[in-house]
């Protein structure tokens, strides 16, 4: 303060950090929280799952939820609640595997093209645009289906549509990254091209991509539970939250079979939104401070 | 501006002040506590008064000037004090006042003419806007005014800049179009913040012109902030220096020029190079860096920087004190009114002598660099810039060469010509006498460890995901310098202290670290391979004055010490001059004139050269304003590329004149060299 002080200075009064942090954060970490259930579940789904998914009893068909089965059970008389918790399993090492597959190999291609520029730039490009042009699910479809029923083969079809869109945003960062002076005093100092684009480039393209591979698992499961319901993703036995959404499909008074595996999606697709807003909002450097 | 402006309802009265500010406080509320950015500023500005405020960034000048126009936005708050406009309390004003006193009474020009403009409407619109909004003219009237506007403030055709749009101007045509907005409704105060940091010198000099006609004329009243001491030198009669949110000094700017009563003016003053210095002296520099804003220091902010202090000023914070009539200081030890002694300067080590006689270890011969733009449409052909057009320069053994020009002269664009960054379209460059034109990335590989470069940009030019240490040791493990990490790590710690950073500094990120010691990083990776040859480009434009002159002479030290080449690219003549041997001044991608750094910036030959040291905002300097803008690259002209803005061009001209040799080591390229000298023309003379 000055020695001449005249008037005295007094601070407003700062919101917490706490509350500051909730108003904007808040989403984020139920989002968090939500993806990390269901994480658990998957994980622990043989331990805390009441019955077995494949158990069938049909004595006990279409029964509404109750005490002994919280959600009932489906034409078979296999425990719906048991199914649910099972399916977390394929549909989150489906939608992991997807996009994780999918960004890393977009990601090579998109920084391979940013960095090579001229007709490598031109030919994977063009050739990811080819890919874009097809609606992704029919084309993920036709895959699918050529290849045959079965988990490996839904996610392989699935891969083929979900790289592009990854390819597409690695080169857009790579480009801005190129442009920037340390990547010309890495040329500089004579360090060879795989060096610069896998210690400089990559490095600060990952932000933005992790943004995207948030938003997108969501996405991935929604699109794979799509597929599954369409009849393509598992072979009957196995519990997916797709193909039970099917089989109830048309039942209209046991609304229990459709219905809780359709929020089970619901929540894990809300959840990852939450998440990827979150880790946007975080990396955006304007008003981080605030 | 011709009178038909009706007067304002609240005409000035001379005895009241037309900005009082009191105390001023502003602070931003940050998550880690306040910072008093503004703390306890105080001055006044009378009717038709230039007050200059000075200050390197973070000193709280810019913050000052949106506190003024009470333009801050959350979390930033102004909480103390008082500002006073024509007797009206500013702070008191409502929304709907503030709308109506912006931009009327007060107007303000910003540092970005890039920004500043909006891209979508034209630029009469644009000027027209706060003169009708405000209900001073009916639009039709407006329009007739706002072309006047624009022809005052010097914009070449304004019947058709009036309609155009801003992204057909240049960066100094915007900043005229925002000073024409500035000064649309006559205002009593015009608060210029930083208008030319962005601008090459000669358009500098054309806007600095104008603000003092603005001054003399309509009696506007000016507060210019500006980092340079010199730009306020040539409009503004007082100034007040601003360090860790205080004004430390406030006196007529011509006195704190020639007597800088607090040790912060006194750096500020004395780490700028001059034109006039004598060659090869260091710089004046004082180590440091400001303040932690959060919690400023108890006694004088600058007492740990200050190589003046007393016991006393670790201790009891000065007041801004009277030191002499009409001169106040905040300082403990010039409070009994006495002067700061003159920089000792230190004694010029023994001159670096270039080997001239051998081969050269850098060489461009006739280098050409021109890039092809994407078609403007189908039906049109591809356009060109010609960047680089036929450029002669050798760099020999132990020498520093300055490359200076304007923006787009293609300096930068040489610079990574010469490091084969970009591949040449024509010519040929030998580094080492080897032939390295057309050559391959891999067989680059192996001769960059001896040709480095060092960039502009110290926030750009470092990889904001590595650390120190690692962006250090990697071109040492890369290149097999070194057997293992340990050891490249004892090397980090070498090169570390060889720039001046401590040893410790080698795990944190760049964004831990300033400007200036960012920019010794980039040295520092510079010379991690024992290079032969630095290209510097622009290494020091991005920095305050006095990191500036550290930086500077931290690279005249290493030159020393290592016998380092450098080919040194700047803007700025007087940091050449301080820095050079020999020196190159480009013009539209050709080299104008060259020759001994002294000789070329003291007796310029070539018409340009004249213009560009006259430009330079120093103090008592005679000054020629060169008028208009360098030509387009994308079509060359055909004669000297200079006749359309020379004072002497001359039929002769119409052919392009060689870069000839006209005394030993001075080589022109004009018709008429040395024909053209600044004494013979009278003050401020606006040529063409």
């Amino acid at each position: 303060m000055s020695a001449t002080t005249a008037t005295p200075v007094v601070l407003p009064p700062t919101r917490s950090r706490l509350r500051r942090r909730w108003k904007r954060y808040g989403p984020a970490w139920i989002g968090g929280a939500i993806v990390l259930a269901w994480i658990l579940v998957a994980i622990l789904a043989p331990w805390i799952a009441p019955y077995k998914p494949d158990a069938v009893d049909v004595t006990i068909r279409l029964q509404p939820p109750s005490w002994a089965h919280w959600m009932g059970t489906d034409t078979l008389g296999r425990d719906v609640f048991s199914r649910l918790l099972h399916g977390a399993r394929l549909s989150l090492l489906a939608g992991f595997s997807v996009v994780l597959l999918g960004a890393a190999l977009g990601t090579a291609i998109g920084i391979i093209a940013a960095w090579a520029r001229g007709w490598w730039d031109e030919g994977l490009m063009r050739f990811t645009d080819l890919v874009l042009c097809f609606p992704p699910i029919i084309l993920a479809l036709a895959i699918a289906a050529a290849l045959g029923i079965g988990p490996v083969n839904t996610i392989l079809a699935m891969l083929v549509v979900w790289w592009p869109k990854f390819a597409r945003l690695a080169r857009a960062l790579a480009l801005v990254q190129r442009s920037q002076e340390y990547v010309e005093a890495a040329t500089v100092l004579g360090l060879k091209p795989r060096r610069i684009l896998v210690r400089h480039i990559l490095p600060n393209t990952l932000g933005p991509l992790a943004v995207l591979v948030t938003l997108d698992l969501g996405n991935a499961i929604l699109t794979f539970a799509g597929l599954s319901f369409l009849g393509l993703g598992v072979v009957p036995p196995i519990a997916e939250w797709g193909s039970m959404v099917a089989e109830g499909r048309e039942l209209i008074e046991q609304w229990w079979v459709a219905a809780f595996p359709g929020l089970a999606i619901l929540t894990v697709v809300v959840g990852f939104n939450f998440c990827g807003d979150g880790l946007r909002d975080w990396l955006d450097p304007k008003g981080r401070s605030r | 501006m011709d009178g038909f402006i009706p007067p304002h309802a609240l005409q000035p009265v001379p005895d009241v002040p037309v900005l009082e500010v009191k105390d001023l406080h502003t602070v931003f509320m940050t998550d880690n506590g306040p910072i008093h950015a503004v703390d306890g500023v105080s001055f006044t500005v009378g009717p038709g008064e230039t007050l200059g405020i000075v200050g390197e960034s973070g000193s709280g000048k810019s913050v000052t000037a949106l506190s003024l126009m009470r333009l801050l936005e959350e979390p930033a708050r102004i909480v103390g004090g008082s500002i006073t406009f024509q007797g009206k309390d500013v702070l008191a004003m409502s929304r709907s006042e503030l709308a109506d006193w912006r931009g009327d009474r007060a107007a303000m020009v910003f540092q970005d003419p890039m920004t500043g403009l909006n891209p979508v409407i034209r630029i009469l619109k644009q000027v027209t806007e706060h003169i009708v909004s405000h209900g001073r003219m009916k639009p039709a009237a407006a329009r007739t005014r706002g072309i006047e506007l624009l022809r005052r403030m010097g914009v070449a055709a304004p019947e058709r800049a009036a309609a155009s749009f801003p992204h057909e101007f240049s960066g100094g045509m915007r900043q005229r179009v925002m000073m024409a907005i500035g000064v649309a409704n006559d205002p009593a105060l015009l608060i210029a913040d930083e208008p030319t940091t962005a601008l090459d010198v000669t358009i500098q000099a054309q806007i600095l012109d104008l603000l003092r006609g603005l001054n003399e004329e309509f009696g506007t009243a000016i507060v210019l902030i500006s980092h340079d001491l010199g730009v306020i030198g040539t409009v503004c009669r007082r100034v007040a220096v601003m360090y860790a949110g205080e004004v430390v000094e406030e006196a007529v700017t011509a006195e704190v020029l020639a007597d800088p009563r607090h040790p912060y003016a006194w750096a500020l003053v004395n780490a700028v190079p001059r034109l006039d210095a004598p060659t090869g002296a260091r710089l004046t520099s004082i180590e440091g860096t400001p303040p932690d804003a959060l919690n400023p220091p108890r006694g004088c902010r600058f007492e740990p920087r200050c190589p003046f202090k007393i016991a006393r000023c670790a201790t009891d914070h000065p007041p801004l004190m009277e030191v002499a009539p009409g001169r106040r200081a905040r300082c403990w030890v010039t409070a009994d009114g006495r002067s700061l002694p003159r920089p000792t300067l230190p004694a010029a080590a023994e001159a670096e002598i270039p080997l001239l006689a051998e081969a050269p270890l850098l060489e461009a011969r006739n280098v050409e660099k021109h890039f092809v733009l994407r078609r403007p449409s189908f039906m049109k052909p591809g356009l060109t810039v010609h960047a680089v057009n036929g450029v002669d320069i050798a760099l020999h053994k132990r020498e520093s060469l300055g490359v200076v020009g304007e923006s787009g002269c293609g300096k930068s664009t040489l610079a990574r010509l010469l490091t084969r960054l970009h591949e040449p379209t024509g010519g040929s460059v030998t580094f080492e006498g080897q032939d390295i034109t057309h050559a391959t990335p891999a067989a680059m590989r192996s001769l960059r460890p001896r040709l480095q470069m060092v960039f502009q940009d110290p926030y750009a030019s470092l990889n904001p995901r590595m650390t120190i240490g690692d962006a250090l040791a990697e071109p040492l493990l890369a290149h097999g310098r070194v057997p293992n990490r340990k050891a490249a790590d004892e090397r980090v710690r070498e090169l570390l202290s060889t720039v001046g950073l401590k040893t410790s500094f080698a795990s944190r990120y760049p964004h831990e670290f300033s400007g200036g010691q960012r920019q010794r990083v980039s040295i520092a990776r510079a010379l991690a391979l024992n290079p032969s040859v630095v290209v510097a480009d622009e290494p020091v434009s991005a920095l305050d004055v006095n990191v500036q002159a550290q930086v500077l002479n931290l690279m005249l030290d290493l030159r020393q010490r290592l016998g380092l080449s450098y080919l040194f690219i700047a803007h700025d003549l007087a940091v050449v001059r301080a820095f050079c041997d020999r020196v190159a001044v480009m013009y539209l991608g050709r080299v104008v004139e060259e020759g001994p750094a002294d000789d070329v910036l003291s007796r310029p030959l070539h018409p340009y050269t004249v213009a560009l040291t006259s430009a330079i905002p120093e103090p008592g300097r005679q000054r020629v304003v060169l008028g208009g803008e360098p030509p387009s690259t994308l079509r060359l002209p055909r004669g000297c590329a200079f006749s359309a803005r020379c004072p002497i061009a001359q039929p002769a001209c119409e052919e392009r004149p060689p870069l000839a040799e006209v005394a030993s080591g001075r080589k022109v390229a004009c018709h008429f060299p040395g024909a053209f000298a600044p004494r013979t023309l009278s003050r401020l003379e606006t040529v063409r």
